[in-house]
């Protein structure tokens, strides 16, 4: 029986499939409970409890929330485009799911080792945006439409200074595969390139804030401006599949800054002489590292939401293009040199 | 299996590319130029060249398409208008078009640009890295050819500001770098009041009033 | 792989140009509106620098780097020198024009040496990426000098017609090149010189006749000149002065560079196609000119026929016949600065001189500048002892050496038709009643320099066998 389910496994077809369900369910799951940790730390943040009805402590909350979303009707709004609105979010949760199949989660753990890792995730989210413009323009509401000019314009804008901050990662590494630029990074908690590229890594995780349109960068939902941003004309599963995009989007930029800047499996005791913790088991590399990185970064959305207030339009342009992009690229040439210095331990020629 | 991919997204690319320009609606149109992106990106995966692909997709399915798609939306095309003239021409573009097609594939078809004019390129070996390749290609070979590239899209900026940002005398701006640098006495006076007591009987009077 | 790092001695003139361009793009951005005469300084300084440094590098052999993608030889010295001086020129007659307008911004100049730059890289192309590349540097400048009125209607068609023909041609010149590239498998012009005899022909001549299309563009050959005549007309003048001089001798660096550095095995087929445009832009240039009552149209289709001649010199298909098509494309390129600089010298704030009627009685308003004028119109008209005499004559003569004699005829002809035209101007200047008494109001720079402009076109028509020499031995 074993040897039956080893053999079937060996198909490679087969073999990928299951590979791909064990990065997809885990991650929907934490999808769904990532919206009840953001109900319960902001509720906490401004001192009230959050959810607590369903189940104990409210911990099926989520359940009964996909639940409710499930069952409701799907309203097209008269003179909607239905084709494309439904691709919309179709195309929305693909591209967010498909940027995942190159995030490795451990030196061997990836399902598809590429060698320009770093561009496809690049080239992913950047055709998310398509998601967000075809849901605002099928829908045949103003409000909409409102909200799409601002993301994709947004999007576009953030996407300039991210990947400025990613071609730093890469001169860094010199690679584009994500494997090689964690083991870039080995040696100790100083080989993290979160050190020479400090201003990259701050740039990078707040573009990523605004790239998944999350507070304070949220005006493509702006509530009391434009009601709910593009997808205020969709209901039911539609709904809930924007909303899961959104936060797997969000939990891709905390990996990415995770694995990119933080070392991503390594441990931060790598090295340490200290109590001999460097050749304890502490100092070896997991998977659990790089899952409580993320959770960090992650962390950070929620808090960023509880503490700012939504920025004005002309001011999320004004740092992006006027701020973000020329910090950036003053930092490749800085990055240039420190390269040329060969300054130790990120730069040494290899 | 690679034969099969490759028919398939090339059918994908012929079948978008008439959409575009035989669909109705200009938006719809864009979309389907799109699709013709992205099958060209895969058919250029199958080609090795992962990063041409992959820079297709980010710059012009993930920015250029993007900006298309505003101006195209924000503009109210009108299709009547620019379908006028269409049935008078037709002949003479059917004429143009044909001879120009059959000039096209006289030269282009099968005798002397066909695949049994050229050997199978050579696989690579997988450690092979298209973006390597090309980029020691750039800054070496090509350098000059890439400098000037880099030079006419600055000449692209400047032209584009300077086409657009123009000053209006009685605009009013906000001063970005006063804001930050502002600091709460600027914006806040605290008043020291000294108590006293109350007094009743104006008060009182004055609601009488 | 062995990559030997280049040898950027060569290249010096574009790279000095190139930062210096950079180094005014940031100055103009901190300078006031009141002090923008600096930005107007620095770049004059930038091109005579420029020229002087393309004069210190000349070399008699031709030197090739970056890979065979730069070539520097005589002709390229020569016509980098001749652009630069010429657009120095242009920047002196544009500046009032510009500041009267409320058009004197930095980006005039800057865009205007990037053109420059563009121009030189044609120049001194060495493969078809280079070629393309300086190009669409130049277009893309013109483009955006064009529109830069944004304003007026006219001009902003102009840039809009300008720009879709333009990028259509690009398009077919790219096309062209693609179909060469595919049966040489080379970019390189010398080895593609190389492959042309192995080569198949029914691909290499489709290939060809779609270069040739791009580059009649570029010059303005009839039939593909319907842009010229309006976009001279609604550009501004100081920009109908840019892209009328200067660029005309990028293109013919750009025709030589293609058809003899590239194509020379195809020399029979190119001269068919030459021939065939050289005449139609003779003839059609002359004619519709008659009818033209605004100046700037007028100089415009003038222009076409004068490509014709260009044309002509490269159809002889020898070393005299392209230094002496390379000599008539600086002559046009220093009498087309001098007529439209006439257009802005009389212009002022609020009105411009375009039509004829505009010149009438010019002498009685101001005797040297209606001599300026009857130079400049008598040399484009070929008339001795001009300059422009001297450049027809050089064409027509190495026509006739390569066998071309009724080409010259109908050459002739058509310069006998043009004078029509160029004389009814001189009728205009010295014959008839002013309509417009008010002096002329340009400043001490413009009337010194077209002077000395107008006194070129005498001086080197007195004595022009140095400047043609200098041409001829350009090709020995």
């Amino acid at each position: 029986m074993v040897d039956l389910i080893l053999s079937i496994y060996e198909i490679p077809i087969i073999n990928i499939l299951v590979k791909i369900i064990a990065i997809l369910v885990p991650l929907l799951l934490t999808v769904a409970y990532f919206t009840y940790f953001e109900r319960k730390i902001i509720g906490y943040m401004q001192v009230r409890i959050g959810p607590n009805r369903v189940g104990p402590r409210g911990w099926l909350q989520p359940i009964a929330d996909a639940m409710k979303l499930m069952f409701k009707e799907i309203i097209f709004p008269s003179g909607a485009n239905k084709i494309l609105f439904t691709i919309a979010p179709t195309l929305t949760i693909a591209t967010a799911l498909a940027a995942w199949a190159v995030i490795p989660f451990g030196a061997e753990m990836v399902l598809a080792d590429l060698n320009v890792a770093l561009l496809y995730i690049l080239a992913m989210t950047s055709v998310g945006v398509y998601g967000v413009i075809l849901a605002g323009w099928s829908s045949n509401s103003k409000y909409a439409i409102m909200s799409t000019l601002r993301t994709a314009a947004q999007v576009v804008s953030y996407e300039i200074a991210m990947g400025f901050a990613l071609v730093g990662v890469v001169m860094a590494a010199r690679s584009l595969n994500i494997g090689d630029i964690v083991a870039g990074q080995s040696g100790s908690i100083w080989g993290w390139y979160m050190w020479p590229l400090l201003p990259l890594f701050v740039i990078y995780f707040i573009s990523g804030v605004a790239e998944t349109n999350r507070a304070p960068f949220d005006v493509a939902e702006g509530e009391s401006e434009i009601v709910a941003g593009f997808h205020v004309e969709y209901s039911g599963i539609l709904f809930a599949i924007f909303f899961l995009a959104e936060y797997a989007n969000m939990i891709l930029i905390s990996i990415m800054a995770a694995l990119l800047f933080m070392g991503g499996w390594l441990s931060p005791f790598q090295g340490v002489e200290f109590l001999g913790l460097g050749s304890s088991f502490l100092a070896g590399s997991s998977i659990v590292w790089l899952l409580s990185k993320t959770a960090i970064f992650m962390f950070l959305f929620l808090w960023f939401r509880a503490t700012f207030p939504r920025y004005r339009y002309d001011q999320i342009m004004r740092l992006g293009w006027k701020v973000f992009i020329p910090i950036t690229i003053v930092w490749i040439y800085v990055i240039g040199i420190m390269y040329y210095a060969e300054l130790a331990p990120w730069f040494i020629k290899g | 299996m690679e034969t099969i991919v490759f028919y398939v997204f090339s059918a994908f690319m012929i079948l978008s590319a008439l959409m575009v320009i035989t669909v109705h609606n200009p938006v719809r149109a864009a979309f389907f130029l799109v699709l013709t992106f992205f099958s060209s990106a895969a058919v250029w995966l199958l080609l090795e060249a992962e990063f041409l692909a992959i820079i297709l997709i980010i710059v012009y399915v993930g920015a250029v398409m993007v900006l298309f798609l505003f101006v195209v939306m924000m503009l109210d095309v009108n299709l009547a208008e620019l379908k006028k003239g269409f049935v008078k021409n037709l002949p003479l573009a059917v004429i143009v078009a044909l001879a120009m097609f059959a000039m096209i594939f006289m030269v282009v078809g099968g005798e002397q640009f066909g695949v049994q004019n050229f050997a199978v390129p050579e696989r690579h070996a997988a450690d092979y890295s298209n973006v390597s390749a090309l980029g020691q290609l750039l800054y070496t070979e090509y350098v000059y050819s890439f400098e000037i590239a880099a030079v006419i899209l600055l000449v692209g900026i400047v032209a584009a500001i300077s086409l657009t940002l123009r000053r209006r005398p009685n605009t009013r701006h906000q001063k970005v770098e006063d804001q930050v640098a502002v600091k709460g006495a600027d914006r806040l006076r605290v008043v020291k009041v000294e108590s006293q007591p109350r007094k009743h009987t104006i008060d009182n009077a004055e609601v009488k009033k | 792989m062995n990559f030997v790092t280049p040898d950027f001695m060569p290249a010096m003139p574009e790279i000095f140009l190139l930062s210096m361009v950079c180094v005014i793009m940031i100055i103009d951005l901190f300078l006031k509106d009141e002090s923008r005469g600096a930005t107007y300084v620095l770049s004059l300084i930038a091109l005579i620098a420029t020229a002087f440094l393309s004069f210190s590098n000349f070399s008699t052999e031709s030197i090739t780097t970056f890979n065979g993608s730069f070539i520097l030889d005589p002709m390229a010295t020569i016509l980098k020198i001749a652009i630069c001086i010429i657009v120095v020129g242009v920047f002196i007659y544009a500046k009032d024009y510009l500041k009267d307008r409320n058009m004197y911004k930095g980006e005039y100049f800057t865009l205007g040496l990037f053109g420059v730059l563009g121009m030189m890289v044609m120049v001194s192309a060495g493969n078809f990426l280079t070629v393309y590349l300086g190009l669409e540097l130049l277009s893309l400048s013109m483009y955006a000098m064009i529109a830069m009125q944004r304003d007026s209607i006219v001009a902003s068609e102009a840039a809009m017609k300008y720009f879709i023909l333009g990028a259509i041609a690009s398009g077919i010149l790219l096309y062209g090149m693609s179909m060469v590239y595919g049966v040489t498998g080379s970019l390189d012009l010398a080895t593609i010189n190389k492959a042309v005899s192995g080569a198949d022909r029914v691909v290499m001549s489709f290939g060809l006749v779609f270069i040739i299309l791009g580059v009649a563009f570029k010059l303005g050959a009839v039939p593909f000149h319907m842009w010229m005549p309006d976009v001279y007309h609604g550009s501004p003048t100081s920009v109908t002065l840019y892209i009328a001089s200067a660029p005309k001798i990028a293109a013919f660096a750009m025709m030589y560079r293609l058809l003899v550095d590239g194509l020379a095995g195809m020399q029979a087929d190119w001269q068919m196609i030459l021939i065939i445009l050289s005449v139609l832009s003779m003839v059609f240039g002359n004619i519709v000119a008659i009818a033209q009552t605004n100046i700037k149209r007028m100089l415009a289709y003038s222009t076409i026929s004068h490509v014709g001649f260009i044309i002509m010199g490269v159809v002889a298909g020898t070393q005299a016949g392209y230094g002496a098509a390379m000599f008539y494309a600086i002559v046009y390129a220093i009498m087309s600065v001098a007529g439209f600089g006439m257009i802005i010298l009389l212009s002022r704030a609020g009105f411009e001189a375009e039509n004829i009627e505009d010149f009438r009685g010019l002498n009685q308003r101001s005797p040297w500048f209606a001599f300026v004028m009857m130079a400049i119109m008598f040399s484009m008209a070929g008339v001795p002892p001009f300059l422009g005499f001297w450049a027809k004559i050089a064409v027509l003569q190495e026509a006739i050496n390569s066998g071309f004699l009724w080409l010259a005829i109908v050459g002739v002809m058509a310069s006998v038709i043009g004078a029509f035209y160029y004389l009814r101007v001189i009728k205009a200047v010295y014959f008839d009643k002013p309509t417009d008494e008010t002096p002329i109001q340009a400043s001490m720079d413009i009337r010194l320099t077209l002077s000395l402009n107008g006194m070129a076109i005498l001086a080197f028509g007195l004595y022009p066998t140095a400047l043609i020499t200098l041409c001829i031995s350009a090709f020995a």
